[in-house]
C-alpha cells in the first residue's frame, strides 16, 4: 500500500463531496490512469466525478501530469476540470 | 524577475505600471492586459463569478508561464495578478504587464501570457445567476488554439 493525499477541484470536488482525502492504495495501482479506475469504486460521488476522463485534468506534485505518470508514497495528487481562469 | 500574485483584493494598475517601471529607464515599451468580469455568459446575465484555484499549485504554475516568456522574449519585467473568490460583473480578475525594450516584444509576451494563464494555470470559473443557479465555466476551444499559436 502507498499512502498519497487526493485533493479535488471545481466540479469534482461537488460531485466527491469532499475537498481532500488521504488514502492508502493498493500496491496494483501504478499509475494515474490506475488510480482513477480504482476511485470510481469508492462511491457514487466518485464514480460521477470520474465517469468520463476527456474532461479531466491531473497534477502529481503541484504539476501537470498525465494517465501514464507514476504514483509514488506520499504523492500530492489533484484532481480537476480544465482549466478556466484569466 | 516576474511578480506573480494571487489575492482576493482588487489591483491598481497604475500603482503596478510605477512598480515595474521604478528606478529605471531601460524600457522601451509596457504591454498591458486587465482581464474583467463581463456581465452576460452565452447570453445570459451573470450575478456575480467565483474564482476558485489550487493554491499550493498557483503560483509555481503562473511562475513557470512567466519562466517560459523570458525565455522566448527579451523581457525586462513582468506582474502577474490573479484575483480569486467572488467578483461581480465590472470588476478585475487578471491583469498582466509585460516590460521590454522594444515594443514587438511587449505585446507580444502580454499576448502569451495571458493566452497561457487561461489555459495552464490552475483557476476555475464558476458563474452565478440572477435566478440563483450557478454553473461552473467550461473550458473553451478558442482558448486553447490561442495558447497553441505560441507552441
Amino acid at each position: 500500500m502507498r499512502n498519497v493525499k487526493l485533493l479535488y477541484f471545481a466540479w469534482l470536488r461537488e460531485r466527491i463531496g469532499v475537498a481532500e482525502e488521504d488514502l492508502a492504495v493498493p500496491d496494483g495501482v501504478i499509475t494515474i490512469a490506475d488510480l482513477i479506475a480504482w476511485l470510481r469504486l469508492r462511491s457514487a460521488g466518485h464514480l460521477a466525478a470520474f465517469a468520463t476522463t476527456t474532461s479531466l485534468r491531473c497534477a502529481v506534485n503541484q504539476d501537470f501530469a498525465t494517465p501514464e505518470t507514476l504514483i509514488a508514497t506520499g504523492d500530492e495528487i489533484a484532481f480537476f476540470p480544465p482549466v478556466t481562469g484569466g | 524577475m516576474a511578480n506573480i500574485r494571487v489575492q482576493t483584493a482588487d489591483f491598481d494598475i497604475g500603482a503596478e505600471f510605477a512598480a515595474l517601471c521604478v528606478g529605471r529607464a531601460d524600457i522601451g515599451g509596457l504591454g498591458c492586459f486587465v482581464g474583467t468580469v463581463r456581465d452576460t455568459a452565452k447570453g445570459r446575465k451573470i450575478s456575480a463569478m467565483t474564482l476558485e484555484h489550487y493554491p499550493a499549485m498557483t503560483e509555481a504554475a503562473m511562475g513557470r508561464i512567466a519562466v517560459a516568456a523570458e525565455q522566448r522574449w527579451e523581457l525586462l519585467g513582468c506582474t502577474l495578478i490573479h484575483r480569486v473568490g467572488r467578483l461581480l460583473p465590472g470588476e478585475n480578475i487578471v491583469l498582466v504587464l509585460a516590460a521590454s525594450p522594444h515594443r514587438q516584444a511587449a505585446l507580444d509576451a502580454t499576448g502569451f501570457l495571458i493566452d497561457w494563464l487561461k489555459t495552464r494555470a490552475p483557476f476555475w470559473k464558476k458563474e452565478s445567476f440572477p435566478d440563483g443557479t450557478e454553473e461552473w465555466v467550461s473550458a473553451n476551444d478558442a482558448d486553447e488554439a490561442a495558447a497553441s499559436r505560441w507552441a
